[in-house]
């Protein structure tokens, strides 16, 4: 089956795979928005450990889909892996120091003796909430407006500035996508509070609080998809493989297929629709839309920054430098050895799903924290 | 060809990449071990219906999931660093390193993350049969995750199943069966984890000695005890027959790091083992520096029985891999790095032809990477190639910490498996427990795993120098071109944090430990 497609065709496919696991994993950062509010919607301790409990049951999920993603990236456009990870050095270390101070904060939290004591760890929560979601965004960002660096003759990287890529986030478009991304975090934290808790006062003040995010967050997206799709864009030619800056790029990309246009429409109607749903009705299904409705929207920017003749990760500093699909990936073997692999995603989520509702089958309350003998 | 390369940035990288592998496998071995012994106890509790058993597999399950967390979060890291500071070899070997790694994310990581979400909170949610089945999918989920790093690094040691494609200038997989089920690699996975069974038994066996030292919950002890024995003797045979396996195949296929962990300077037939021994540095003879031996304790023709199950057989020492041995059929390195010169220039020159559009000039060069006489007199040296114009001791690995890792892993080794009999036997006779002493002897022991399962992987990777991947890319070409400082200011931050996350983990587990099955 995966033995007959050609090379482009495994590389699409396989960019597909790594948009998709990009985009629910920017859904599952409702852990990483949710991690935000502790200290502003768990006013006691013991609202907050129902706060870090219901996020504690998920916190795996995003982890286990970022290491995942990396992964699949590493695999499928290894250049990319090394042009950017390499290059854009203290980017990715502070974000790879915002998710290790996550992953033991859960467990050790509420544990005798843990040394830098409860407040430290939920700190440590926060600070992941903050900066993993933000830095992300700025990360993905610099796809569409460019990054600097420049490869030579064996593909070895340099990048221009001795900040390692964290200029990135000194530009205005990166930082609209970079607190987009912090923001609709918190809206899905505060919508997945609203499904799973049950308690008055974390309700109310989810309630209120989600209307206070959702409107920066509405704002940032606007203006970061306007700017996106009046910004030039960086477009392959591809009878030669040449770079050039293309006026409207991304706008031309996203009327030249419609699919990614009805997705992406989709995408903002079912978030806006979470959200509304959020703040007006009672039964907290808002997550159930905005959840799958980003990641819709966040596919289709991934569509937008790889497909029809474009480079995914362009550098601004050496345009020849630039990587799309084609000259960062791996060989047409790797490809279809994973393309096997990859038909066990299905049943993948299947379990996930499974095991999702094994554990969500009651919403968690004051009572269940005193009586579970797991507790965070 | 390297000689630009700042080593101080190679030096830092390479202490920062250890830094985190050794920091990461202080817990992971415990957990590969640990959430199989847990399952076995939560399978006890099902069919029996005991709740004393119940009070066993929550109480050693929650000393799983401290170091879980701790061991996710040095992954992470580890992964990362690929990208981050050793991209030319992120990008060289992508293809076949990179695979495992997305495999391992897609089938093991999401197995593992899934069920011990359930494991943890299903007590009262879900089925017995259910949770049940969590607990052992945790634990197989944990292993396999194992497996797929470990092919990605038997690959490392023993590159198969790939061509180097000339056109892009990297290796490429061809095979992916050989890849993963390479000698290297079942060998490699197999000794790992039936080594980290063991010493998830010895720390349940040393834990239960406390417990029955101190005359608190002795049936939980005794029965923990029990459990851990069975399972820790079946590893240390596994573990000691694997490890006898694996020292065959680095005879074979890595013979300068099998002359390395020997310290075996001159070849030999009826080449003794060295049992035990002491070494300093000669500075005055060659290859240099040479380590001498101060003392050592022989068992004759033991190495060359243990490679080739007769005395006779040859094993050659540093000398005849540097300096060669025509008689046994060794190439001097210096013809060999004069010879991956020619490899790596005719690889320019197509690459130059290509450029320039000379079809006729690329196509005659192009064929000699598919002649397969060219590929064995010249590609097969490739890596050689790098060091022309570096002095030939860079290429022989630190012998010292070769030596001693060996033997003490060796050495620990066979004291486990003697003490892991000892403690079932008596477990079996209700006996264990009796003897003070014995109880000590749990105890001192408990660290010692630790120490053998560090060394065997200082002498996996440092026994591989100076190659990343074996005698075809080096170290130091593999290194991403940072500024030394900046890596170095990351390891100090590295260094910081895991010191301050290895005091809150142990402090917690002593905690965890001295409150005993019965608290919370």
């Amino acid at each position: 089956m995966f033995g007959d497609l050609s090379h482009l065709a495994l590389q699409q496919y396989w960019f597909v795979i790594v948009s998709l696991l990009g985009s629910i994993l920017v859904f599952l950062f409702f852990v990483q928005g949710g991690q935000t509010f502790i200290f502003r919607i768990g006013r006691s301790d013991a609202e907050r450990t129902i706060l870090v409990n219901s996020l504690g049951r998920k916190w795996e999920f995003t982890f286990t889909t970022l290491v995942t993603f990396g992964g699949a990236f590493f695999a499928s456009f290894p250049l990319f892996y090394a042009t950017s990870f390499g290059g854009a050095y203290w980017v990715w270390m502070a974000i790879l120091f915002a998710f290790v101070i996550q992953a033991v904060s859960y467990e050790f939290r509420t544990k005798a003796s843990n040394f830098l004591g409860q407040k430290t760890y939920e700190w440590f929560l926060f600070i992941n909430g903050l900066l993993g979601t933000f830095l992300v965004g700025v990360a993905v960002a610099t796809f569409f407006s460019g990054a600097q660096f420049s490869l030579n003759e064996m593909n070895s990287v340099t990048w221009a500035t001795g900040a390692g890529g964290l200029e990135a986030a000194l530009n205005p478009f990166n930082l609209l996508l970079g607190l987009t991304v912090f923001f609709l975090a918190r809206v899905l934290g505060l919508l997945y509070f609203m499904k799973t808790i049950d308690n008055e006062n974390i309700l109310v003040r989810s309630k209120k609080a989600l209307f206070n995010n959702a409107i920066p967050f509405v704002v940032f997206f606007l203006a970061f998809t306007v700017w996106l799709m009046l910004r030039e864009g960086f477009a392959v030619d591809p009878q030669n493989g040449t770079v050039s800056m293309e006026a409207f790029k991304y706008l031309h990309n996203l009327l030249a297929m419609p699919v990614v246009l009805v997705m992406f429409l989709v995408g903002v109607l079912a978030v806006l629709g979470g959200i509304a749903s959020g703040l007006l009705r009672e039964g907290g299904n808002g997550i159930w839309f905005a959840g799958p409705g980003t990641v819709l929207v966040v596919f289709s920017l991934f569509m937008l920054a790889g497909f029809n003749h474009t480079a995914f990760y362009p550098s601004a500093y050496d345009l020849q430098s630039s990587l799309t699909i084609q000259n960062a990936s791996s060989s047409h073997y790797t490809l279809e050895a994973m393309s096997w692999v990859s038909l066990f995603m299905p049943f993948v989520l299947l379990y996930v799903i499974i095991a999702w509702r094994a554990l969500n089958r009651k919403k968690i309350d004051e009572k269940e924290m005193q009586e579970e003998h797991h507790v965070y | 060809m390297l000689e630009t390369i700042d080593m101080s940035l190679v030096d830092w990288s390479r202490g920062q990449f250890a830094l985190t592998a050794m920091f990461h496998w202080i817990f992971v071995p415990l957990t590969l071990g640990l959430s199989f012994i847990v399952a076995f106890m939560h399978t006890i509790y099902v069919r029996t219906g005991d709740e004393e058993w119940k009070r066993i597999t929550k109480f050693w399950m929650k000393l799983f999931g401290i170091n879980f967390a701790i061991g996710v979060a040095t992954g992470i890291i580890l992964e990362f660093e690929f990208g981050t500071n050793w991209s030319n070899y992120s990008w060289f070997v992508g293809d076949i390193f990179g695979a495992p790694l997305a495999i391992e994310g897609i089938l093991a990581f999401f197995i593992e993350s899934t069920f011990i979400a359930i494991m943890f909170f299903g007590w009262n949610k879900v089925s017995k049969r259910f949770h049940l089945a969590a607990s052992w999918l945790t634990a197989f989920g944990a292993n396999l995750s194992a497996v797929w790093i470990l092919v990605a690094n038997a690959w490392m040691q023993h590159p198969v199943g790939t061509l180097f494609n000339p056109d892009t200038a990297r290796n490429e997989m061809i095979n992916f069966w050989d890849v993963i089920f390479s000698e290297v690699a079942v060998n490699k996975f197999l000794h790992t984890v039936t080594s980290s069974f063991l010493l998830a038994s010895l720390f349940v066996i040393g834990i239960s000695a406390w417990f029955l030292l101190r005359k608190r919950e002795v049936l939980f002890a005794k029965r923990s005890t029990v459990v851990a024995s069975v399972f820790g003797v079946i590893a240390a045979i596994a573990t000691i027959a694997t490890g006898d396996t694996s020292a065959r195949i680095v005879a074979r296929e890595q013979p300068m790091k099998f002359a390395a962990m020997e310290a075996l300077y001159e070849g030999q037939t009826h080449a003794p083992l060295v049992a035990i021994g002491a070494m300093r540095t000669d500075t005055t003879r060659l290859p240099n520096p040479r380590e001498e031996f101060i003392f050592k304790i022989e068992i004759p023709n033991a190495l060359s029985y243990m490679v080739f199950l007769t005395p006779s057989g040859f094993i050659p020492g540093i000398s005849d891999l540097v300096y060669g041995n025509e008689e046994e059929g060794y190439m001097p390195y210096e013809e060999r790095v004069e010879r991956g010169a020619v490899a790596i220039q005719t690889l320019k020159e197509l690459k130059r032809a290509r450029e320039r559009g000379d079809e006729s000039t690329y196509s005659a060069l192009r064929e000699k990477f598919t002649d397969p006489v060219w590929l064995e007199e010249y590609f097969a040296h490739f890596g050689f190639g790098y060091y022309q114009g570096r002095e030939l001791k860079e290429l022989i690995p630190n012998v010292k910490l070769n030596f001693y890792s060996f033997h003490i892993m060796v050495i620990l080794g066979t004291h486990f498996l003697i003490f892991t009999i000892l403690v079932l036997w008596l477990s079996i006779k209700n006996r264990w427990g009796n003897h003070k002493w014995l109880l000590w002897v749990a105890l001192i022991t408990l660290p010692m795993p630790w120490i053998a399962s560090q060394a065997g992987w200082v002498l996996a990777e440092l026994g591989r120098q100076p190659w990343v991947v074996y005698e075809l890319m080096p170290t130091i070409s593999a290194v991403t071109r940072l500024k030394p400082g900046a890596v170095q200011l990351t390891f100090w931050i590295f260094l910081f944090t895991f010191t301050l996350l290895f005091i809150a983990e142990i402090r917690i587990m002593i905690s965890q430990i001295k409150k005993g099955p019965g608290g919370k």
